[in-house]
């Protein structure tokens, strides 16, 4: 007799199996989540010679810090921007690109070439395009626009350069999964509207767009997650949180309190705080977006 | 017995014999953790062989571990796993941080402990008086050590018609004033920038004019410190920079040094308050125009101007380490402050010799005949003895307190707020910081 599957008569070999995974991922996310957790009810001294129990302490002095509260306000004004820059673009770069007939390999590389791109990095670029005394395009600005380009002072200017920095690097990471959703729509569809009549953009709307929902869902939830983490080597490149703390998102925050500035409890407090907060984010949206969203067979 | 268990006993007791002879003979390391990168490195480097030829003992193992905050935090990640160097660079701001820690072993103890008696007076005092403790006894060993001074360009001075500056005595800020108004009508695009802001504008002019920066004597007799920055003096020198920004007499190019450097060298400003380190930096980049130093300008009214205060980095010995190993510790810290090293360092770097042994033979070399860019600041850090306000700052959580003075000085320049409404906010908020730090400590 041929059996079709195998199985195992020991039960403990399934657990023995996925025990290396268990174990990373205990050593490296829940240990250290648990130790952020516990250090946020302390205060303490950087080498933890003198480690204090403060219960909520730490938490009362950030939401009665109205730096804090405004960090809060500008990390959703930033994650917000460069989920609809990113977004957007990619969905409009994918569908263009998904129509493009000669050199199609060459220019979806191309397209996709900015998420190999460090943060940091893409950072750099930018600030050697914008940085009022050396950036390239600033000076450009400045002379033949006659605009008053200068981000070290005006807030709006360096909110405007870290978007673009952190946005342009994921509209291509945007770009790969739509273009994958677009190809993986069946042109018969597409086609029969086309000959019942309707307009591109209706082609679009009621077609694609539906078709596309489970991308589009991925992709918000993934863009809002980088702007939240990764975003951090950006501003860390560009505008250390400045001017006058105006760029100062709540990861930055985290790193300068905790990384230099060795003020442990209030730091783990503040990725208590953005732990929660990221989890909010993403059961919100899966409780109330992904209900919309048509996962097809 | 056979020929073969022969040949193994002579092997194994030859093998045991050279494990033995190679663990006595074997230097015992020292580690010592820097931030030192680059050109700097290898000049530190080339310290540590030197020491390694001088004698057998010891073994001093230099590591670059990143820039100064990681190595900081590196040091911090080892004393929390027992595994801590036995030296460990820390910048100047982190210095209350280091001496409250209780994981150091003071640098005057363990010399004393070690058989050498250091005559400190033969240091640099404003150098030594930001590592001292309240009681006036040395915490760590300075290193690197500069101090803020006044760049111009030369060129553009001829063209505007202004003197050059004297090395010795300082220019007033309203002679500044003038002077810039005067660059800036001859048709440069800007008078003034300056780089660290907080440090060259808000430290060092308080401590130039001997205006305490923080209550408790800048926070060295207690923690229980208050800041002081909101006071007339330091108002006014803000919202006269401020008042220059209309003209552009005045131009803010960051918080760094990279932004006002590039304004000074793509001649947009005739004139760039930055750290002597920048001397090197100016050496190399700048090509087409000429340059000098003065010291840093002072208000009329001072007519006995203090020293500056320093920036830059010490040594800290860490305890808990093995006993042997603190003479060998003791003896490259010796080592460091010889004039031999001394020298060496300040020729290649540009930072001051810790020790006025050094600084004589070099003037008696005549070097600062040649070098008189070099004797600048060291001349502005010697002028005068340091008093309790102007030997240094020694607060909790004090690179906070210095980004959020940067922030708010931010905020005047771009008209968000007034020079005293920023200042009190300052203060304020650091108030909460140092309070914070305080409770750790109680």
């Amino acid at each position: 007799m041929i059996r079709k599957r195998s199985y195992f008569k020991t039960r403990s070999l399934p657990y023995l199996l996925i025990l290396p995974q268990i174990l990373i991922t205990l050593t490296f996310f829940y240990w250290p989540a648990v130790q952020g957790v516990i250090t946020s009810f302390q205060i303490s001294d950087p080498f933890g010679f003198r480690t204090k129990f403060v219960w909520f302490d730490n938490f009362i002095a950030l939401f009665n810090d109205p730096l804090y509260l405004k960090s809060i306000l500008t990390t959703l004004m930033f994650s917000g921007s460069v989920a609809i820059v990113s977004i957007s673009f990619g969905l409009f770069l994918a569908s263009m690109a998904n129509r493009v007939l000669k050199l199609t390999t060459l220019t979806r590389t191309l397209l996709i070439w900015p998420y190999a791109i460090a943060p940091a990095i893409s950072g750099i670029l930018w600030l050697f395009l914008l940085h009022p005394s050396y950036g390239v395009v600033a000076i450009g600005l400045e002379n033949w626009f006659g605009l008053d380009w200068n981000p070290l002072l005006k807030s709006s200017n360096a909110m405007l350069m870290i978007v673009m920095a952190s946005a342009w690097k994921n509209i291509s990471y945007n770009f790969v999964f739509f273009l994958a959703g677009l190809q993986a729509i069946p042109k018969s569809l597409i086609e029969a509207a086309a000959i019942d009549g309707a307009s591109p953009f209706r082609r679009f709307w009621t077609i694609t767009f539906p078709l596309l929902s489970p991308t589009f869902f991925f992709v918000t939830v993934m863009t809002i997650i980088f702007s939240f983490f990764e975003s951090f080597g950006v501003i860390h490149a560009v505008t250390q949180g400045g001017p006058g703390g105006s760029t100062n998102i709540l990861v930055y925050k985290v790193y300068q309190d905790g990384f230099i500035g060795l003020n442990l409890g209030s730091s783990a407090a503040q990725s208590v705080v953005l732990m929660f907060m990221i989890i909010l984010i993403t059961v919100l949206q899966f409780k109330y977006v992904e209900r919309k969203v048509q996962y097809t067979g | 017995m056979s020929k073969i268990k022969c040949f193994w006993l002579v092997m194994a007791v030859g093998m045991l014999i050279s494990f033995a002879g190679s663990a006595f003979a074997k230097p015992t390391e020292i580690h010592w953790w820097h931030a030192m990168r680059g050109a700097r490195g290898e000049v530190v480097q080339n310290i540590v062989d030197s020491f390694n030829k001088s004698q057998s003992d010891f073994k001093v193992v230099a590591t670059y571990k990143g820039a100064y905050d990681e190595v900081v935090n590196a040091g911090v990640a080892a004393v929390r796993a027992g595994k801590q160097p036995h030296i460990l660079q820390s910048f100047e701001v982190g210095t209350q941080t280091m001496m409250m820690s209780g994981a150091i072993y003071p640098v005057y103890q363990l010399m004393a402990d070690k058989g050498y008696k250091i005559d400190w007076t033969q240091y640099l005092q404003p150098v030594l008086s930001y590592y001292m403790n309240a009681d006036g006894n040395l915490m760590s060993m300075p290193f690197n050590s500069s101090t803020p001074v006044m760049y111009y360009n030369v060129d553009l001075f001829k063209k505007a018609g202004i003197p050059m500056l004297s090395k010795d005595k300082p220019i007033t800020w309203d002679k500044l004033g003038e002077i810039t108004g005067k660059l800036v009508k001859s048709g440069v695009e800007g008078g003034l920038v300056t780089a660290w802001q907080s440090w060259t504008q808000v430290e060092n002019y308080s401590a130039i004019h001997n205006i305490p920066f923080a209550s408790q004597a800048n926070g060295y007799k207690g923690l229980d410190t208050k800041l002081l920055i909101n006071n007339d003096k330091v108002v006014n020198h803000i919202a006269r920079l401020k008042s220059w920004m209309a003209d552009k007499r005045f131009y803010y190019g960051g918080q760094k040094y990279q932004g006002p450097k590039s304004e000074f060298i793509a001649q947009n400003a005739g004139v760039y308050i930055d750290s002597i380190s920048g001397i090197a930096k100016l050496k190399k980049a700048v090509k087409d125009f000429t340059w000098d130093v003065a010291p840093l300008p002072i208000e009329s009214w001072m007519k006995e101007p203090q020293n500056s205060i320093i920036g830059g980095a010490s040594l800290w010995v860490f305890k808990g380490l093995p006993k042997k190993d603190y003479a060998g510790v003791a003896a490259f810290l010796k080592h460091l402050a010889g004039n031999e090293s001394q020298i060496y360092w300040h020729k290649q770097t540009g930072y001051f010799p810790i020790t006025l042994t050094a600084y004589d033979q070099l003037k008696s070399e005549g070097y600062y005949k040649k070098n008189p860019l070099q004797e600048v600041g060291i001349k502005q850090l010697t002028r005068r003895i340091p008093t309790e306000i102007s030997r240094g700052l020694r607060l909790g959580y004090f690179i906070q307190i210095r980004n959020i003075i940067n922030e708010e000085l931010e905020l005047v320049w771009n008209d968000s707020k007034t020079p005293q409404q920023a200042l009190d906010n300052a203060v304020a908020r650091s108030n909460v910081k140092l309070r914070e730090f305080e409770r750790i400590y109680k």
